[in-house]
């Protein structure tokens, strides 16, 4: 589904402050997998996300989804196969327009948008149906301003947003990094939820080693711009915050930097 | 000439000036739309409006005095002021230009392309066909004028007769179709995006829109109102001038705010609605200010921006000062609270109560 082949990329390139961000990594997610990234600041998970999504282009490698080369495809072609969830609950969703429009907007992600109305009644049936799978009430809301949502309310939306036009990847940069404990677990569990639902190809970025362990088939760590540890589905299963920290020293050498790579 | 009379003249010429104030204010809601659309929707400081106004009144006045159809010649001068806005929309996301400079270098290089389209720097219009000789002698023949002017008569102000309704009459509907237009327009697939890009690039730009178009469609769609309205003022003033359009972003960002003070923005068709509404009482507020006996007519531009100031700060400063109050009120409440529960305590050891 995603395939990523040699990506290098580099900062500052031919300056002092020149930083090897992605190190040659190759990377292959197969339909339906749910890999999650973990490691430590600077270590080039969000770089990572933001060549995928075409953000920035790599220096050298090339970047297939579904089987096309879409290394220099703009970002917002790309968009069309690719569902994003920001770490800024406010970076998903325009604050000014209602719940309806904004849904109307990533509803017409996947198709050419034209003069036809945004919000017609049809869809405003599809919108209250899909908004009822957050549980939080919000299908009650559609006509309200997505400025005036909660923190929580907002990223809940912005997932749901990004999700349920079906795009051929999904990509959650630290989504829930950003809310406090309680509105990070609904959003962990409608994560699970949605992904499961229509069984996304799915890469989620987090700092939060049990999130990592708890969530997804695979896990990939990263440190330095390389992939230094995956886990397979079957390995997975057993994995927890100690034996990912010994693996991590074993590889490396040196503890990892625990700056925020919480443990809890 | 006795008090009685007096009175009546005021009122007479007070009218006269609201009259023609209402009517260049519709035509100027043309403009503060555009304006509108560039500041608030795609929150794209847009100073293009400055050349495109003039783009709009000298195509459509070249083309008047060269004996197309005004119309036609107004409809002309909409296209042109879409290309100009277009032009700031590349330099701006093509070219990466700052906005405010897009919008500066573009303004500047329309003065000369204006100065190009007229031969000169000005073109009378007067005893030509415009468009609204031709509307007014319409709504003559139809009976509209002199039946209004009845109105007029016979609550006594008879002697105030505006020379014909059909200007202000059609304005209104033609402002109204367009206002309402632009509403459907901010509701469509595409106009939804293009909110989204002034409100939120990064998102909408995740989910597949080319906000680079859109900026550019709607800087297009700004600017061809805004020259829309340039043609029509140089038909109702009679004239184009290559300097008409000094200012002119000002003016419409005074009629934005004024109106979405006064009326509010809860909705896109509210604040359409509003941006209209502020764009003729800043007109009435100029007209009522120049009949001041010590300001000139060249004063009008400290007029306006003055006003804008007031619209920017009053609503701040109003907000504070209530703010203040509902503080000092606050903590009045608590000290009796504090005071009335420390009472009780002196007379029967009563039990802590919280009251918050």
């Amino acid at each position: 589904m995603l395939h990523l082949n040699q990506i290098h990329k580099i900062f500052n390139e031919g300056t002092p402050d020149e930083k090897i961000a992605i190190d040659h990594v190759n990377l292959t997610l197969n339909p339906g997998d749910f890999v999650t990234v973990i490691g430590s600041n600077g270590a080039g998970k969000s770089t990572l996300m933001n060549i995928i999504s075409g953000v920035l282009v790599p220096d050298v490698g090339d970047i297939h989804i579904d089987g096309k080369n879409v290394t220099t495809m703009s970002e917002y072609k790309r968009s069309k196969m690719i569902g994003r969830v920001f770490q800024d609950p406010m970076a998903g969703t325009a604050p000014s327009m209602t719940i309806e429009e904004n849904l109307a907007m990533a509803y017409s992600r996947n198709k050419t948008r034209t003069f036809r109305r945004g919000v017609t009644k049809k869809r405003r049936d599809y919108f209250r149906e899909v908004l009822e799978s957050l549980h939080l009430g919000l299908e009650n809301r559609l006509s309200a301003k997505v400025g005036l949502l909660s923190g929580g309310e907002r990223q809940a939306l912005s997932l749901l947003m990004a999700t349920f036009t079906e795009p051929a990847i999904l990509l959650l940069d630290e989504h829930t990094a950003a809310l406090d404990p309680s509105r990070a677990e609904l959003i962990t569990n409608l994560t699970r939820e949605i992904v499961g639902k229509y069984q996304l190809t799915t890469l989620m970025v987090t700092h939060n080693m049990q999130q990592a362990i708890d969530l997804g088939n695979r896990l990939i760590m990263m440190d330095k711009g390389q992939i230094i540890l995956e886990v397979d589905a079957v390995n997975k299963k057993n994995l927890t915050i100690e034996g990912l920290l010994e693996e991590f020293k074993r590889i490396r050498g040196v503890q990892m930097a625990s700056d925020r790579a919480v443990l809890s | 000439m006795n008090e009685e009379q007096r009175l009546t003249e005021r009122m007479i010429s007070m009218f006269t000036a609201i009259f023609g104030s209402f009517e260049a204010g519709i035509i100027y809601a043309i403009m503060a739309l555009g304006v509108y659309l560039s500041f608030r929707i795609l929150d794209f400081p847009d100073l293009t409006v400055d050349g495109s106004f003039v783009t709009g009144a000298a195509l459509s006045a070249v083309l008047i005095a060269g004996g197309v159809n005004p119309f036609l010649a107004t409809i002309l001068a909409l296209f042109a002021g879409f290309a100009a806005g277009c032009m700031t929309g590349l330099l701006h996301t093509f070219g990466k230009i700052n906005n405010l400079l897009s919008g500066i270098l573009m303004m500047i290089a329309l003065y000369s392309i204006n100065l190009r389209i007229m031969g000169r720097s000005n073109i009378p219009l007067l005893n030509m066909e415009t468009s609204f000789t031709k509307i007014g002698g319409f709504f003559e023949n139809i009976g509209v004028d002199s039946f209004f002017n009845g109105l007029l008569t016979a609550v006594g102000l008879g002697d105030s007769l505006p020379g014909t309704w059909g200007i202000l009459i059609f304005m209104i509907i033609v402002t109204l179709v367009i206002k309402w237009l632009t509403d459907l327009f901010l509701q469509t697939e595409i106009g939804l995006a293009v909110r989204a890009t002034g409100n939120n690039k990064q998102m909408i730009r995740s989910f597949s829109a080319n906000t680079n178009l859109l900026t550019i469609l709607g800087l297009g769609l700004s600017n061809a109102l805004v020259a829309f309205s340039g043609a029509l003022i140089a038909q109702q003033g009679g004239f184009a001038d290559v300097g008409m359009g000094i200012g002119m972003i000002v003016i419409g960002l005074a009629s934005v705010i004024i109106g979405e003070a006064l009326f509010g923005t809860k909705s896109i068709a509210r604040a359409t609605l509003a941006v209209i509404g502020g764009s003729i009482i800043y007109r009435i507020v100029v007209t009522l200010a120049l009949r001041v006996e010590f300001l000139d007519p060249g004063d009008m531009k400290v007029i306006t921006a003055l006003i804008v100031i007031i619209a920017l700060t009053a609503p701040k400063i109003i907000e504070q000062s209530k703010e203040k109050k509902r503080k000092a009120r606050r903590r009045q409440e608590r000290l009796n609270m504090i005071k009335a529960s420390a009472e009780r305590k002196g007379e029967n050891h009563a039990a802590f109560k919280s009251d918050s």
